[in-house]
């Protein structure tokens, strides 16, 4: 393949990946990660260093669109960073510990356990109750529900930032947003409604995703002639995608995106236990 | 109220964003056009891993090689421009919460961004 037709597709294949990673909320990420290793046979350390640039594109991108409604919550954010870009230091580091087969098995499961999720929305269970630690913290807030404001309160504020750690290695190891990981911590653990913790999480990948980009920078896994159609086409289609989102949401459309992804997931488990990366 | 200012916060930070993602994608898009139309011959494919002769976080041969246009350093330009957007954000946040007075969260806001300065700096 020349350089004309194979970084076209590239950059078609991520518009796809932005696309798919917006419609069913979990990332281009983890959709670009595993189809330029699968169907292009990328390396894998080039495919998450690339997918680790889209993502704070995408995160940075969506960022103005998100804050106009006021559900997203400043505080929670940057307190929550604290254990993610910790956790993506851990998870950078890793990378280039763990063999590639025992990245490509982690990253099948947490393809798994995505799809898996994004069908199983914790129940929403608002807390209003006073939680001591979470208001000498200031983790609490409201947002808009028709013309009156909705109060909430953050609970089990350790395991919350416990479980924001793990999404942060996960980010490092595996160069991806880890927004499942994000919503079991911030909805089920802390039991903050869903539209707050979905647009600060979207607030805090980008800063958590900046904080393995040194890493990688330096270790050379973001290479120019790749990082460069995967970031510009993630982008665009995620673009797309969140203004779409809303005409569609039917369930069986959205089956269809989750299997894709699942099947993903099976793939990479295959290939990394037969040792084909 | 704290709210209202931090909604106000919150807005000015997602427009900075998005201005900086845009300029950053405006780089990239220049220096990979540049890539394209240049290289003749088959794609490199990326199949193993090298490791890249350069490191990106030189900022010294980035520019020097901007300079001369060539067309990987104006993407590194690009890349390193998009890795200091959400630092950015956390210099602000450090900035918004000094002026709503607030030391718990300007030390918050300050520790996350010694862990972005860090990794950066140390790679």
């Amino acid at each position: 393949m020349g350089m004309m037709a194979f970084t076209g597709w590239i950059l078609v294949t991520s518009v796809v990946a932005g696309l798919l990673g917006a419609l069913t909320g979990l990332g281009g990420g983890v959709v670009i990660v595993p189809v330029l290793v699968l169907i292009f046979h990328v390396d894998m350390h080039y495919a998450i260093g690339a997918s680790l640039i889209s993502v704070i594109a995408t995160s940075s991108g969506a960022a103005a669109a998100y804050v106009r409604d006021g559900y997203s919550n400043v505080r929670i954010g940057i307190f929550l960073e604290v254990a993610t870009t910790l956790g993506a230091l851990l998870g950078a580091y890793l990378t280039a510990k763990i063999a590639t087969p025992a990245i490509g098995i982690t990253f099948g499961l947490v393809l798994l356990y995505s799809a898996w999720s994004s069908f199983n929305r914790p129940p929403e269970e608002l807390n209003v109750e006073h939680d001591s630690l979470a208001s000498k913290l200031k983790l609490f807030g409201d947002y808009p529900v028709g013309n009156k404001r909705q109060e909430y309160t953050a609970r089990r504020v350790p395991l919350g930032f416990g479980l924001m750690f793990s999404a942060g290695t996960l980010s490092g190891l595996l160069g991806i947003g880890s927004g499942a990981v994000k919503v079991l911590a911030m909805d089920r653990a802390m039991s903050l409604p869903f539209k707050v913790s979905t647009t600060t999480s979207n607030f805090m990948i980008g800063v958590t995703a900046a904080a393995s980009a040194g890493l990688y920078l330096a270790r050379g896994y973001v290479t120019p002639g790749l990082a460069a159609p995967v970031m510009l086409g993630v982008l665009i289609g995620s673009l797309i995608g969140s203004r779409t989102l809303v005409k569609i949401n039917n369930r069986s459309l959205r089956l269809v995106f989750v299997l894709v992804i699942a099947v993903l997931g099976v793939e990479m488990i295959y290939s990394g236990a037969t040792g084909r990366f | 109220m704290s709210w209202q200012a931090d909604k106000k916060m919150d807005i000015v930070i997602g427009h900075m964003l998005r201005t900086g993602v845009t300029i950053a994608a405006v780089v990239v898009l220049t220096g990979w056009m540049l890539m394209v139309t240049r290289v003749t011959g088959p794609a490199p494919g990326y199949h193993h891993f090298h490791g890249v002769p350069a490191p990106v976080l030189k900022i010294a041969p980035v520019l020097d090689g901007v300079r001369q246009l060539q067309s990987a350093s104006i993407i590194q330009l690009g890349i390193l421009l998009l890795v200091l957007t959400p630092i950015f954000r956390v210099v602000f946040c450090v900035f918004g919460f000094a002026a709503q007075r607030d030391p718990l969260y300007v030390t918050v806001s300050a520790v996350v961004l010694t862990i972005l300065v860090y990794s950066l700096v140390r790679g």
